[in-house]
């Protein structure tokens, strides 16, 4: 014992350590006395930007929105009607409302059926190297410019593109001519049709689906999985009672990226598809030949409004129960 | 009497790792079986192979009769209390109880009310509506009860189910547990790593290690008659002689075991005891435990409240009577 006491006494130090000196150490007092003041400092600078150039820059979106335009000067008459929001109601503007909605809800079925197997195969199995492949191949597209992306894919869907060339090689041309003279989703090809638009927007958009469906399954604790198998559900009650209501946060987030990224996207449409306008394309072309940025405006509510609703709906069917 | 599962020759190898190895089982119906060992002894493995999260390797495995090997969980009439509980957070406690009989079609009116009947018999009755998140440890664990009873299983297998109660419930639930299972009559399969709760509650212990069984019998035999050196050790902690100093005692020159409550200790030297030194001494309530040092051999002995216990460093002289000492026919 005192052998040991006497270890202790030779390299004893004071209860009470001397201050840091300088600013900062005076600083590191200070935050560890007021935790909040740090928190202030830190938030208030991207608050602000937030504040003032994000909402604020929305707020004059909306604001525009319910003026008009002078049908005979062109002029922005700054007086507040809903006669633009009006306007949207006309048959054109309707089809366009009506045509994106679809295509944004069919890109976010389509990628949420194809990032499900994927995304699960990630989350259960995959490991080490194999987890490495899948975050590669998920987000190697991500890297390369989207408009290369874009145009690689009009090659491909051109009538002398490969995948024309890989039909009539398994014979199957029949198949997609029968395919391409189906109303509404057909045309003269693929890269001139709403299959067109719509494979390059689930190919463009997946990865924005399939990451936070991962990260969801991942979450979903294996011992779960068991528990409802020896409670004696069969794999496919197993996925619809346990794994798929815990996995629908995740989906949920990854249908609002596939989901808003289609609404108001104008590239893709432009390039690949019918000359048939998307509300992306009718908001540039409002707010610059035309110079109509009362419709743009109005145009642009229609996807937050649309959102607004789906989250809303997704909410009250529980989706986010299992938060 | 039926046997409700059996293991011929089991053994489940992940690659070159031998999780069970040849394992012989053979579990009476309606027996409150246990399974201690440390971490990584099999245990778990085996209880897996019951419930049929696992397949083994090799060997054969019959539940009731029924060959095992091959039938996914789904279809054993077996079921599970999870060590973590496993209840599905998204249902509320009812939809958690009743989930065994949604999955088979039993419609809801009649699962509710065997739901809330099971909740009555683990004596959490009015709780079906909250959220597993909203419970304590202690309530999870009997709602993970209700949910896997309500299949009335032929099996009821434990995972370490009391692992992570404090020690006042970890008692209470030792004993409700082993109240419900005599008046359930089902055969309920224990797994756990504490030698104490094994003893308190199983009819019939399986000691692993290193994927092997290496004794079964009663808390009894195996407290009282260890067959080797891990057992002795492992089931609570008994002092293990060596054979030199077995041979100069008994003339016999074998490892035996010798429990602490049998060493008694003299602060006189008297004819045949050993001296020792006290190392330290750990309060324990009803006894002390009082580590000594004798000739380099690590000894245990305890002393009942309310007695003398000796202080640090002072020499004591330790006697038992030769009968107690068991002799050991394991090497290991």
């Amino acid at each position: 014992m005192s052998a040991a006491s006497a270890v202790v006494a030779q390299t004893a130090s004071p209860i009470i350590l001397e201050g840091r000196s300088g600013m900062f150490g005076r600083l590191s007092d200070l935050f560890w006395r007021n935790p909040r003041l740090l928190l202030f400092l830190m938030l208030t600078p991207p608050l602000l930007w937030l504040g003032i150039v994000y909402v604020g820059s929305l707020f004059a979106l909306l604001l525009q929105s319910f003026f008009s335009i002078d049908e005979f000067s062109g002029l922005i008459r700054y007086e507040f009607t809903l006669k633009t929001y009006g306007e949207l109601l006309q048959p054109a503007n309707l089809d366009i409302i009506v045509r994106t909605v679809s295509m944004a809800a069919s890109v976010t079925l389509a990628s949420a059926i194809i990032a499900f197997p994927i995304a699960y195969f990630a989350a259960r199995y995959a490991r080490g190297a194999w987890k490495a492949l899948f975050y590669l191949g998920v987000m190697l597209p991500l890297w390369s410019s989207y408009l290369v992306k874009v145009y690689a894919w009009k090659l491909i869907l051109a009538k002398e593109g490969i995948l024309n060339w890989l039909f009539a090689k398994l014979h199957l041309t029949w198949l997609l001519e029968a395919w391409l003279s189906l109303p509404i989703v057909g045309g003269n090809s693929l890269s001139i049709s709403y299959t067109g638009t719509f494979i390059v927007f689930v190919y463009v958009w997946m990865p924005f689906m399939i990451l936070p469906l991962q990260a969801a399954l991942e979450r979903v604790p294996v011992n779960l999985v068991e528990a409802s198998t020896d409670l004696g559900a069969t794999p496919r009650q197993t996925f619809r009672k346990v794994i798929f209501p815990l996995a629908l946060p995740g989906l949920i987030a990854g249908s609002i990226f596939t989901f808003s990224l289609t609404l108001g996207d104008y590239i893709i449409p432009q390039i690949i598809g019918t000359s048939r306008l998307f509300i992306g394309q009718a908001v540039y072309a409002h707010q610059g030949t035309a110079g109509n940025i009362p419709l743009a405006a109005a145009f642009t509510v229609v996807p937050m409004v649309v959102m607004g609703l789906y989250l809303w709906m997704a909410k009250r069917m529980g989706a986010f129960d299992a938060l | 009497m039926t046997s409700a599962v059996t293991f011929q020759r089991v053994s489940r190898h992940y690659g070159s790792v031998r999780a069970v190895d040849e394992v012989d089982l053979d579990i009476a119906e309606g027996e409150f079986f246990a399974m201690l060992g440390p971490s990584g002894s099999g245990k778990t493995t085996s209880l897996r192979l019951i419930a049929g999260f696992e397949q083994p390797t090799k060997g054969h495995i019959e539940i009731f009769g029924q060959t095992a090997e091959g039938i996914p969980p789904y279809r054993r009439n077996v079921n599970t209390v999870f060590q973590d509980y496993a209840l599905f957070p998204h249902l509320n406690v009812i939809d958690n109880v009743a989930y065994g009989l949604m999955v088979r079609g039993v419609p809801r009116a009649e699962r509710t009310k065997a739901a809330e009947e099971a909740l009555a018999l683990v004596q959490l009755p009015g709780y079906g509506a909250r959220r597993p998140g909203q419970l304590s440890g202690g309530q999870r664990q009997r709602v993970a009860l209700a949910r896997a009873l309500i299949n009335q299983p032929k099996v009821l297998l434990l995972d370490e189910p009391l692992g992570a109660l404090d020690l006042k419930l970890r008692e209470q639930m030792q004993e409700e547990l082993k109240t419900l299972q005599k008046s359930l009559g089902i055969t309920f399969v224990f797994v756990t790593h504490d030698q104490g709760e094994a003893l308190s509650m199983a009819d019939r212990i399986a000691v692993f290690n290193h994927g092997r069984i290496v004794q079964t019998g009663t808390p009894e035999e195996i407290y009282t008659k260890p067959v080797s050196r891990f057992v002795a050790d492992f089931v609570g902690s008994s002092n293990v002689l060596p054979p030199e100093l077995v041979e100069r005692l008994t003339g016999n020159s074998r490892w035996a075991s010798l429990r602490p409550e049998m060493l008694k200790m003299s602060l006189k030297a008297s004819n045949g005891a050993m001296p020792a030194r006290v190392v330290s001494t750990n309060y324990l309530g009803s006894t002390t435990r009082i580590a000594l040092d004798m000739e380099g051999l690590r000894l245990h002995a305890t002393v009942a409240a309310g007695t003398a216990v000796p202080a640090m460093d002072e020499t004591v002289y330790l006697s038992f009577d030769r009968d107690r000492l068991h002799l050991m026919d394991d090497e290991r």
